[in-house]
């Protein structure tokens, strides 16, 4: 197995892949916040996102339930939300004895988990659909845009390019060590925990000696093609009016969500 | 990281005089922080547009011996090592980092951006080039390794042998007047092989080449030069070298 | 727990704790001082490592990032079929010194969220937070107060570092979750902790096992990367041990830490409930129960949004201008 295969960049020719990644950004990150701001309950707007959401997929050229499909990702995380429907104070929906504790689930609870629920679900869709449509180093240009500091942003850039290269390394290690392991180490294997630890920590340690050596190699790699502790890069992104009108036009659209969610229930 | 280094004036490099070599190696040794001795008294010339092989078994030094053509190993070495006649110390480096295009054993040391554009863009803007004549630059070296239309494409996407030819153009934008490569041959296929032969053999420039592919030497090098544990043992005419069995024998090399 | 690592099989995605906190968890109230705090420190970690002048750096931390990150994907079966495996912030501090580990933490936990969705964007400064400077800071802190001992009691140190480390993260993030309104911190902080309690026992033992490789190997490693300011950082450490321990008993011991948190801090009143308070019943309350007044608090709203934005790119600004 290649690691690369776990790159979420989807090569198409659409409208969005054009955009420039500054508006992808920030509409993203706009998007986010917007779903965040959404009160309890606010049905209309919860729908009206996930139909822009879908709406920016199908212009993206991806298959309608693209982000929804890989979004479940959450999923463990909502565990930590359940108890909210417990403890809010509510109109008791259901109760029920539990040992000598009576649970019950409150009308205003159920609101706030489901909503806490599906505003997650809606943010990680968006982020979801910008890492489809984004490549990582257009990502990276745009931050540096919109003023992250450079050496954060080359921090990331060239881990962004050895990820790859060290998940193959330990992806290796891991592979020599079952290969090694008579009865496997998916199950209760041989060993104790301590024994375990100690080989898994070597492990880690061995890859943490090549990947210095191989910061070292990269340095001097990039010395001998003039580097002299400034990190240049072309800015090849311009916003063109079309940028511009993307993007407030998603602005629009998300302010008007906005207002949908906080309008009085009819 | 944005910080300016405020760099000495340039040194215009005296012209060098006629039959001068563009490479000069006197008494070069050589050892690595662990002790390891990795180069004793080595010394080498090489005249421009000369093409010469580098060969010897692994661990031999060859590696090592070409960290030192640019200033990446030795500064301080007192001109045991001269490129176009000027010594290596810090006021020359930018020059003989320009001159000098070195291509490392393993493409993944060298290739360390996200893109093939930012890759081979990278030489170039270091040397101050403005943005057109860095993309065309660009355009010129992957048309040059015959990867044209690469730029966008992730460099963690590539084959091996798609990265080695990608490392080549990265010090090809760089117009180097000596193009020292380290292995350049290993891993690729007999198709990729052939059209690096190609390549080669079309640049016009001086070459110091380190492999370990006898049939490429045979046909590509005039000249070659074997090292075994950090001496050089020989450096001749190839086909006077590669028929003398006994010594080939000696250093671990085959006829081919 | 132990869902996470039967839903996700792929190594990559082992990480995917419940430490990566995705976004809607939080509230922006919450989100936004979790970035105002993490930005404040980051912007000291840039400018730190800028006044080094050292090439190296970029390059150096860049690639230990993508070694933590690789470095996640090496586990071992603990107990009851969970597996431990590397958080990494105690490791990367003591390789590469406090301030360039932030920095290569932080590149960690964006790239996560960025290429993986594992974890928010908007949180992602409550992410910095919680999984790289709350550890680091605290493991970095325990690991230097054993320095110039014995090779046993440093790695012991650095495993009880790593543990705590751990543990101080999981406390936060159910101080956060309790904070905006998520959790019930009564339930969240025991069941944070007691699911930490475990994966820390990976952490403290794989951290420690590297560093016993690396201190055998290649001794000098370990001794240089951080000769500086070392009293510095015990303290730092010390105080954030401190701050994170004095809120969680304060948190639990009252019979609803949520409400209690509230009360306590009038802040956090109006962040419980962000959307709500900032415009209360969603009308404006000098125009009274009016269309136009509703009308106009949710373009108020809206306005919101924007500004929130605004200002965090404002923030964003910020550590560039500093250096
Ligand atoms: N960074 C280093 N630290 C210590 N020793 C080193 C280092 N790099 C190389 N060496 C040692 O120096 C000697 C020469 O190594 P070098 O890489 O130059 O050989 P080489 O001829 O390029 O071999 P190969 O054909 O395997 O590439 C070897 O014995 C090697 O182990
Ligand atoms: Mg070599």
């Amino acid at each position: 197995m290649h690691a690369n295969t776990f790159d979420r960049f989807e090569h198409r020719h659409s409208l969005i892949h054009r955009l420039d990644p500054r508006v992808k950004t920030v509409i993203t990150l706009l998007f986010i916040v917007a779903n965040v701001l959404l009160p309890d309950g606010a049905w209309l707007a919860f729908l009206a996102a996930w139909a822009f959401l879908l709406l920016l997929t199908v212009l993206a050229d991806l298959p309608l339930f693209y982000a929804a499909k890989r979004s479940f990702i959450v999923l463990p995380f909502t565990l930590a939300a359940i108890t909210v429907m417990f403890t809010l104070p509510g109109q008791p929906l259901l109760s029920w004895q539990m040992g000598s504790r009576q649970m019950m689930i409150t009308d205003a609870g159920l609101l706030r988990f489901v909503s806490i629920v599906i505003r997650s679900w809606l943010s990680i869709q968006m982020a979801i659909l910008l890492t489809a449509v984004t490549q990582l180093p257009d990502l990276l240009h745009a931050l540096q845009h919109l003023r992250v500091p450079r050496i954060l942003v080359a921090i990331i850039s060239f881990m962004y390019r050895y990820l790859f290269v060290l998940a193959d390394e330990a992806m290796r290690l891991l592979r020599a060590r079952e290969a090694r392991s008579a009865r496997g180490w998916a199950g209760k294997s041989g060993g104790t925990i301590w024994w375990r630890a100690r080989v898994a920590g070597h492990m880690v340690g061995q890859l943490m000696l090549r990947s210095l050596e191989r910061s070292d190699r990269v340095y001097n790699a990039m010395l001998a093609r003039g580097y002299d502790g400034r990190l240049l890069t072309l800015n090849p992104h311009r916003m063109q009016p079309g940028d511009w009108l993307a993007g407030v036009l998603a602005a629009a659209v998300i302010a008007g969500i906005q207002l949908l969610g906080r309008l009085p229930p009819i | 990281m944005p910080v300016f280094h405020h760099r000495a004036d340039p040194i215009i490099a005296s012209p060098l005089p006629a039959g001068a070599p563009v490479i000069a190696v006197h008494g070069l040794s050589f050892a690595y922080s662990d002790g390891h001795v990795a180069l004793h008294e080595v010394s080498i010339d090489i005249h421009a547009q000369e093409k010469v092989a580098l060969v010897g078994p692994n661990g031999a030094g060859k590696s090592t011996l070409m960290l030192h053509l640019n200033g990446i190993l030795g500064q301080h070495d007192n001109g045991r090592v001269q490129v176009s006649g000027m010594p290596i110390n810090r006021a020359n480096l930018p020059h003989i980092r320009a001159k000098v295009g070195l291509v490392f054993q393993n493409p993944d040391d060298q290739l360390f951006s996200p893109t093939v554009f930012e890759d081979v863009a990278f030489g170039p803007l270091h040397m101050g080039f403005a943005e057109p004549d860095v993309r065309a630059r660009v355009e010129r070296a992957l048309g040059q390794v015959g990867m044209e239309g690469f730029g966008e494409r992730l460099s963690h996407h590539l084959s091996i042998g798609q990265k080695k030819r990608i490392a080549i153009a990265t010090v090809l934008s760089m117009d180097p007047e000596i193009l020292v490569l380290d292995e350049p041959s290993a891993g690729l296929d007999p198709r990729a092989r052939r059209s690096l032969i190609n390549l080669l053999r079309q640049l016009p420039i001086t070459m110091l080449v380190s492999t370990h592919d006898m049939l490429m030497v045979r046909e590509l090098f005039p000249r070659m030069i074997i090292m075994d544990e950090g001496h050089v043992v020989a450096d001749g005419p190839t086909p006077a070298l590669m028929s003398d069995a006994a010594l080939l024998e000696a250093h671990g090399l085959e006829m081919p | 727990m132990s869902l996470a690592p039967s839903l996700f099989t792929s190594p990559i995605l082992a990480s995917a704790t419940l430490l990566h906190i995705p976004d809607g968890f939080l509230n922006l109230v919450i989100s936004l001082l979790c970035w105002l705090i993490s930005l404040a420190v980051l912007a000291g970690a840039v400018r730190s490592t800028q006044r080094q002048f050292d090439e190296r750096l970029a390059p150096l931390a860049g690639i230990m990032a993508a070694f933590i990150f690789a470095a996640q994907m090496i586990n071992f079966p603990v107990a009851g079929g969970t597996s431990g495996h590397l958080v990494g912030a105690t490791l990367a501090f003591i390789v590469l010194g406090p301030w360039l580990g932030m920095l290569a933490m932080t590149a960690v936990i964006a790239s996560q969220a960025i290429i993986f969705q594992d974890g928010g964007l908007v949180v992602m400064g409550a992410n910095i937070l919680v999984m790289g400077i709350v550890p680091g800071v605290i493991g970095y802190g325990i690991y230097q107060m054993s320095r110039g001992r014995s090779r046993a009691v440093q790695l012991a140190a650095t495993g009880v570092a790593a543990w705590i480390s751990v543990m101080a993260a999981a406390l936060v993030v159910a101080l956060l979750l309790g904070a905006s309104g998520t959790t019930s911190l009564s339930v969240a902080i025991p069941a944070m902790l007691g699911i930490h309690a475990l994966i820390g026992l990976g952490e403290a033992l794989i951290t420690a096992a590297a560093l016993s490789f690396v201190m055998q190997t290649r001794p000098t490693l370990v001794q240089d990367g951080a000769a500086v300011g070392q009293r510095r950082w015990v303290i730092a450490g010390t105080l954030v041990t401190l701050a994170v321990l004095l809120l969680a008993p304060l948190a639990s011991a009252s019979p609803d830490g949520l409400e209690w948190v509230a009360e306590q801090t009038g802040f956090l009143d109006t962040a419980q409930n962000a959307p709500y308070n900032i415009l209360p019943d969603y009308t404006l309350p000098f125009l009274g129960e009016t269309g136009v007044s509703t009308i106009l608090a949710g373009l108020i709203g809206a306005l919101l949004v924007v500004g929130v934005m605004f200002g965090l790119f404002r923030l964003l600004r910020r550590p560039r201008q500093a250096s």
